[in-house]
């Protein structure tokens, strides 16, 4: 980013996202500017962000003029440094055929089979280029938000369906409502961008391919709301989307959107702890303090940061809202089924043949997402088991892959959304270890406040242990069920309250793991 | 009485009219809106199991042991935080209930070693760990104990992490020293970042070891010796906040105090003193037999109380024979109950004939009863403690209560931490930035940090803003005060001399901080002042007091919740002390010994032709004793040679008397000046009431036995029969009485109507049947309020080249006054000696390191102390303590005083500050005679 335009030079997309600078993007931009420089052609290359097909990374694009726009990028990838001389030698410049090549990006089937919403622009555009974000739709939301009256903006996204997307479904325009009523001097929109669940990279992939669209999500929250200030809270291993954001934040704020009006916006880092993705641990931490879960009622929509009304909203449904006041609460509505409307973006993990982000509307089936998009294993051995919606997430067996992805669905099916993350397993997966990892990891990212999380994740790691080792297994058994209802029933969040999900799902469906060995 | 236990509802109690219906167990319900389930079933006598929540914290939701099951909800809702609803029904006991309980203990089982409380608990769900019931591992083994606070001990290995201590620190007390480290399974609790509680910023109020459920936080007493039986109710003896406790025994043996959930004055809550310092009512320094000695020069003889009295009776007498009827006189203790100041007061009314009686009041809080009585016609602070919880702007002016009122301290923090109601604004105006000015989650909107001496200065100014900018409470002041004085003050105060801007050079607050903090205070819809001896300890003391009470008036900030002017008494029974009238020119009640009709009260009473001139206050007294005439003392519960200023002048004159006699319980620094020396009781022992700083009566009750066998007021009435006058009281109860019958605010109080209502706040009778929380609501007590003109005068006290710092003088949180009681105990351990704080550059201009020491020289004395370098104080202002008797704080105060009360001005002396690599010879000639002058025999004289 930052090149000056040079006329009449071809424009190259490499990523900056930090998947793609991960395996070497960084370095295939190096070597092609090295490598036109050597053969005196000028290029322009953009550091876009990622289109989400992981497996391409480093997905290098030529802009040409071919395809449906006359402007379409050829897609190359995954690119190494070492392939940029045969890419020149193959003119890729003019989309020349290499080994590489998949054609125009927009016609591979994994993207053109997309909906793409709230990704729409991510991977297209120069993450910190306002005017490209414009160009590409960007502000349009905004500007038709500024037009109308709170009770509007807070009506045409409750109409639109949308739900929080950080995993709890609960729908935005109620929290919106609940906080345009309250009548204080002071409200706060957070942006939840603590994504910390296994397998999940949508926040941090929109963060730094398309942060305007969240400053944007924001900013009509906050006219929508009466908020003046808002906070992004992002998880410090996110230093990539951190700086993109703050950047974003200087650029946005300079540009003056609002005029006559104030939204100011501040990025935080979290200091490292998952559970402040819960939004009241969240607030805590915002607040300075140490990240603990605090107890509801009263709900942060009336008492929250700083004990005034707060919109605590994931990025994702933030940066839903700017297409829904754009395009309107049906455009969006229409999309879905069921009481899930609109679009979600999943996130494939795991071993998986083509891992990425797949935004569809609601109904796909899992199936079709690991199948169909993810193409099975990457290993090509046989898949036991996907685990969807995060470390807190049921494990689903492929007898029940016809699940159509909503959040009802996967309820009925004893299996949860959360943030979309999708991460198959292989069968060499040792289920029992699958279940101790979860009672792991809640013992190590519990708050530690309430006992059932703190204490029952400690000894149910314990007890598999000794289920593991062939110890007792029945009356273990009886006891690992007892800690789970105690956890599922009696914890404070859903941090302890979710765990066994994945425990109780992995006996259920894998019995001989447990009691085999 | 037994033990008593109080009842704990889990969650707050609320203040809403609102009523909603619910079922609890199937039995109807009602509860104010807004409370818990928790709550709601409690007060319904229905149990509801419980670890984390307690009623003196907002609800957490940690333990998970009070879960139910409520009618078409999901799950099993936590009843601490889940709040009552309009037919709700509300299950406590189920079988699922009763396996999850079950369940929750047996994890608790397996993270704790071998905790009685807990395994006791779980027994009532039907697990019993002792017969091997906990289905997992042994816990790991025990942990260390953090056993570096002398008082109390944490043992890790009996915590359950339910984060009651943290909240306590941080809700109830306010000092956020305690944490939760770590997270998860790593989470425990830790003070300070981790280092322990002595070296972290644990204040050691206990209120954490009040909170514990378990045996992680326990008294090192209660460890030592066991768990208490039996319970007596009594008051603490420190401050003028007035604690109300429980003491609690084993074996009648004192174990430990915990503050009463049901004290007016504390709710519960305590401080390091009130809690943990009693242990000099024990300690080896504590005289116990009554001793006599001809000349001070001569060992002290331990002798019989007969002995001693007489000895006594007849020195008094022989003095009075040879130098006249008012050539005595005694001084009573602000520390000692009403019913032993009122004997004293008495006996020498009565009994030496004339009025030379004043009370230690004389030297802290004589300008509050001048100065209220002038203005509000009543000589007693406005509110009770709890009105500050409704005040939106409050103003602390020479007053540090963190340090000095701990306990009121911590309530009004509360106040300004309240953040969704809108908390108190705070306007602190002190040359030295206290921890009030900024500590967690509170920090003052305005710090005026005036030259100490400019107090009037700075209020005059404020009340000018106001009037000019049209900021008063119009219709209070045409309607509530006298119009006469409001139209000749309001001429006073608009003169431009009164302005911020004249005032600014000379207060060294900058205008524009006076104005803001002028606004605030006028703009609120209730504003409080709060002071201390930072106000009164001047030349100007009563000037200033009725100055505040001027702004006060002129913004209509009297007569309701939230509002007020306040005086923060320094002692326990200050405001008793000065009701008792043991004053040389008032009778209780503050009524003049001139009054022809009172008197014959007080003489057809007493049986007695009373003096109707008043006598000797404690300063004429010094005076007059240097000059020779007045020859004999009777001093109760004061060491004069310590606290009172320019020490020089008063060991002069106590050494030049015939007869004094000092009744204490301990040989202090008056005592070496002493020829009879009658050993008194502690609060411990005593029997009787104290009246704190909102004029609440509280009961005093002996918890243990006097030592000397004797009650201090029947030692007084005893020296009054060897003296040929009997005052014939049988009991505390009967005196009481005494001073009910002949005092028209107490006319309805009596200990067992004490006893009944736990206190009561005077006035306390037919005009006021429930007493008075707050006072002057619909009028005032002198009819209407009085402006008084407030001109500022400087103080004669200057600074110069000579003399180019001032030294002003105050207390910290682990002493208490002259230190006789704090010294002997554990809280040594956090103020082993006086220090003077000096700001960084003045340490650099006059060459002084951190903890060396230094000479403090004024123009009346010279003494030396360690020097600690602090931000909090101003430049050109340094700062000491007088809690350690080698100190000699008071050798450099001078004798200025009060212009009305002869209050002296303890907070403004000239000193210069030298590096010093010797004791002074104050100091030095103090090391040499004081231990010699303390020599006992112990065999009998006879």
């Amino acid at each position: 980013m930052g090149n000056a335009v040079t006329i009449n030079a071809v424009t190259i997309y490499v990523p900056c996202d930090a998947a793609a600078v991960s395996v070497g993007a960084d370095d295939v931009a190096a070597a092609l500017e090295k490598e036109a420089k050597l053969r005196g052609i000028d290029i322009n290359i953009v550091r876009n962000g990622s289109r989400g097909m992981l497996w391409l990374e480093p997905l290098v694009e030529v802009e040409t003029d071919k395809g449906r726009t006359g402007n379409g990028r050829i897609a190359y990838g995954p690119v190494n440094p070492e392939d940029i001389t045969s890419l020149f030698d193959a003119s890729f410049l003019k989309g020349g055929d290499h080994k590489l090549a998949h054609g125009l990006t927009e016609n591979i089937p994994y993207f053109a089979n997309q909906e793409r919403l709230t990704f729409a622009r991510c991977g297209i555009i120069d993450p910190l280029d306002l005017s490209d974000y414009e160009a590409h739709g960007g502000l349009a939301g905004l500007h038709k938000a500024q037009a109308m009256s709170p009770d509007a903006i807070v009506d045409t996204v409750a109409k639109s369906g949308l739900r929080g997307r950080g995993g709890a479904g609960f729908p935005t325009g109620i929290k919106w409502k609940t906080a345009l009523e309250a009548k204080v001097d002071q409200k706060y929109i957070c942006a939840n961008a603590d994504e910390g669940d296994s397998g999940t990279f949508a926040d941090r992939m929109l963060m730094e391919g398309d942060p305007f669209s969240l400053l944007e999500g924001m900013t009509i929250a906050g006219l929508a709301v009466g908020a003046t200030i808002g906070y992004i809270y992002i998880r410090s291993e996110y230093p990539h989307a951190v700086k993109t954001m703050r950047r974003a934040v200087e650029i946005w704020q300079d540009a003056d959107l609002l005029k006559d009006k104030v939204f100011t916006i501040h990025v935080r880092m979290g200091a490292g702890a998952y559970i402040c993705g819960e939004e009241t641990s969240m607030l805590e931490s915002l607040e300075g303090k140490r990240g603990q879960v605090k107890v509801k009622p009263p709900i942060p929509a009336i008492e929250g940061l700083f004990g005034k009304p707060t919109i605590i909203n994931n990025v994702l449904s933030l940066a839903s809202v700017p297409i829904i006041l754009d395009k309107g609460a049906k455009f969006y509505e229409d999309f879905g089924q069921g009481r899930s409307r609109g679009t979600q973006p999943f996130q494939l993990g795991g071993d998986i043949k083509r891992g990425g982000l797949v935004e569809k509307a609601f109904g796909v089936s899992l199936r079709e997402l690991v199948e169909d998009f993810g193409g099975g294993t990457r290993s090509g051995k046989p898949v036991r088991t996907v685990q969807a919606g995060g470390p807190l997430g049921a494990y689903i067996p492929p007898s029940e892959f016809d699940v159509e992805m909503d959040y009802e669905k996967l309820a009925e099916a004893g299996a949860m959304l959360g943030h979309g993350g999708i991460v198959v397993f292989n069968q060499d997966v040792d289920m029992a270890k699958q279940a101790r990892f979860a009672m792991k990891f809640c013992e190590v990212e519990s708050c530690g406040k309430c006992t059932p999380c703190r204490i029952g994740s400690q000894r149910g790691k314990e007890t598999l242990d000794k289920i593991i080792t062939g110890q007792d297994v029945e009356d273990n058994l009886e006891l690992l069920e007892d800690i789970c209802e105690l956890m599922t029933e009696g914890s404070l969040c859903a941090m302890g309250g979710l765990t066994p999900m994945p425990v109780r799902s992995a006996i259920k469906h894998f019995p001989k793991d447990f009691i085999g060995t | 009485m037994a033990l008593l236990i109080e009842k704990d509802f889990g969650t707050k109690a609320n203040t809403s009219t609102q009523i909603v219906n619910l079922e609890i167990d199937g039995k109807p319900v009602t509860a104010q809106a807004g409370v818990s389930v928790m709550h709601a079933a409690e007060k319904a006598g229905i149990n509801i199991p419980k670890l984390c929540a307690t009623d003196s914290l907002e609800a957490f939701g940690s333990c998970r042991l009070c879960l139910v099951e409520i009618e078409g909800r999901r799950g099993t809702p936590a009843s601490c935080t889940t709040p009552v609803d309009d037919g709700m029904s509300v299950t406590t006991q189920s079988e699922k209930l009763l396996r999850l309980r079950k369940n929750t203990m047996e994890l608790y089982l397996s993270d704790t070693d071998s905790d009685e409380a807990l395994i006791n608990f779980a027994q009532e769900f039907g697990l019993d760990s002792k017969q091997g019931e906990i289905r997992y591992d042994a816990p790991a083994c025990a942990q260390d104990k953090d056993q570096t606070n002398p008082y109390f001990t944490f043992d890790p290995s009996a915590c359950i992490v339910c984060s009651r201590c943290v909240r306590a620190c941080d809700e109830v007390q306010g000092t956020f020293a305690l944490t939760i480290e770590g997270r998860g399974s790593a989470s425990k609790v830790v003070a300070g970042m981790a280092e322990g509680f002595m070296d972290s910023e644990c204040v050691s109020c206990g209120a954490c070891v009040q909170a514990c459920p378990t045996g992680a936080l326990v008294e090192n007493d209660v460890l030592a010796k066991g768990v208490p039986d039996k319970t007596v109710l009594t008051t603490c003896a420190y401050c003028g906040v007035g604690c109300s406790f429980k003491a609690e025994l084993k074996d009648d043996e004192l174990i430990r105090m915990v503050p009463w959930k049901d004290g007016g004055a504390n709710h519960g809550h305590s401080c390091v003193k009130g809690r943990f310092a009693y242990t000099y009512a024990t300690h080896e320094d504590r005289i116990t037999k009554p001793m006599i000695r001809e000349n001070t020069s001569d060992p002290w003889q331990e002798v019989s109380w007969d002995t001693a009295l007489n000895f006594a009776a007849k020195r008094l007498k022989d003095t009075q024979d040879k130098h006249g009827i008012k050539s005595i006189g005694g001084i009573t203790s602000s520390r000692c109950t009403n019913e032993e100041v009122w004997l004293v007061m008495k006996l020498i009314r009565a009994g030496f004939g004339n009025n030379n009686v004043d009370t230690c009041a004389r030297v802290c809080h004589s300008p509050t009863g001048y100065g209220l009585m002038q203005a509000f016609g009543e000589s007693a602070g406005t509110q009770n403690f709890d009105s500050v919880m409704h005040a939106d702007t409050i103003l602390v002016i020479g007053s540090n209560p963190t340090d000095a009122h701990p306990v009121f301290g911590s309530q009004m923090k509360q106040r300004l931490r309240q953040k969704n109601k809108e908390g108190a604004k705070l306007i602190v105006a002190d040359p030295r930035a206290i921890d009030l000015v900024k500590t967690p989650y509170v920090k003052a909107d305005y710090h005026l940090a005036l030259t100490p001496g400019t107090n009037v200065a700075l209020i005059n100014a404020m009340s000018h803003v106001i009037v000019t900018e049209g900021l008063i409470d119009a219709e209070f002041a045409a309607n509530r005060c006298d119009q006469k004085s409001l139209s000749s003050w309001t001429d006073f105060i608009t003169d431009p001399m009164n302005s911020p801007e004249v005032m600014a050079p000379i207060t060294g607050v900058p205008a524009d901080d006076i104005r803001g903090a002028a606004r605030l205070y006028a703009k609120a819809n209730n504003a409080a002042i709060y002071y201390g001896l930072g106000v009164t300890e001047h030349s100007q003391g009563s000037t200033m007091v009725m100055a505040m009470a001027n702004l006060a008036m002129i913004t209509g900030n009297i007569g309701r919740p939230g509002v007020g002017v306040n005086p923060m008494r320094g002692q326990n029974n200050v405001q008793g002390s000065c009701d008792m009238g043991s004053f040389p020119h008032q009778f209780s009640g503050y009524r003049d010994v001139s009054d022809d009709a009172t008197r014959s009260l007080f003489e057809d009473k007493w049986q007695r032709t009373l003096d109707p001139v008043p006598g000797f206050k404690i300063p004429n007294m010094f005076n007059e004793a240097v000059a020779g005439a007045y020859k004999g003392m009777y001093i109760q519960g004061e060491d004069v040679a310590q606290s009172d200023p320019n020490i020089h002048h008063v060991e002069a004159a106590l050494r030049n008397l015939d007869i004094l006699i000092v009744q204490d319980l301990f040989l202090n620094e008056t005592a070496r000046f002493a020829h009879v020396f009658l050993p008194g009781t502690s609060f411990l022992e005593k029997d009787g009431t104290f009246i704190n700083a909102e004029r609440r009566i509280n009961r005093v009750r002996p918890v243990m036995p006097s030592p000397t066998g004797k009650q201090e007021w029947e030692v007084t009435q005893d020296l009054g029969r060897a003296m040929g006058y009997d005052m014939d009281h049988e009991s505390s109860s009967g005196i009481w009485d005494e001073i009910a019958g002949l005092t028209p605010v107490f006319a309805n109080v009596s200990f067992s109507e004490l006893d009944k209502r736990g206190s009561v706040q005077w006035p306390f009778n037919d005009d006021n049947p429930e007493g008075a929380e707050i006072m002057h609501v619909k009028e005032f007590t002198r009819g209407k309020g009085n402006f008084v003109l407030t001109e500022y005068i400087p103080t004669e006290e200057r600074t110069n080249r000579k003399f180019p710092l001032i030294l002003t003088t105050g207390r910290i949180l682990s002493q208490y006054n002259v230190g006789a009681q704090t010294r002997r105990t554990e809280n040594r351990k956090w103020s082993a000696e006086d220090y003077l704080e000096i700001h960084p550059s003045d340490a650099d201009a006059f060459g002084i390191g951190e903890n060396t020491w230094v000479s403090i020289k004024s123009r009346k004395g010279e003494t030396s102390l360690r020097a600690k370098i602090s931000e909090r104080m101003t430049p050109g202002v340094v700062y000491t303590t007088f809690h350690h008797p080698e100190s000699g704080a008071n050798i450099v105060t001078t004798e200025n005083s009060d212009w009305a009360t002869e209050c002296p001005e303890y907070k403004v002396t000239a000193v210069r500050v030298t590096p010093s690599n010797h004791r002074s010879d104050w100091q030095q000639e103090h090391d040499l005679t004081a231990k010699p002058s303390r020599q006992v025999i112990v065999e009998p004289a006879e």
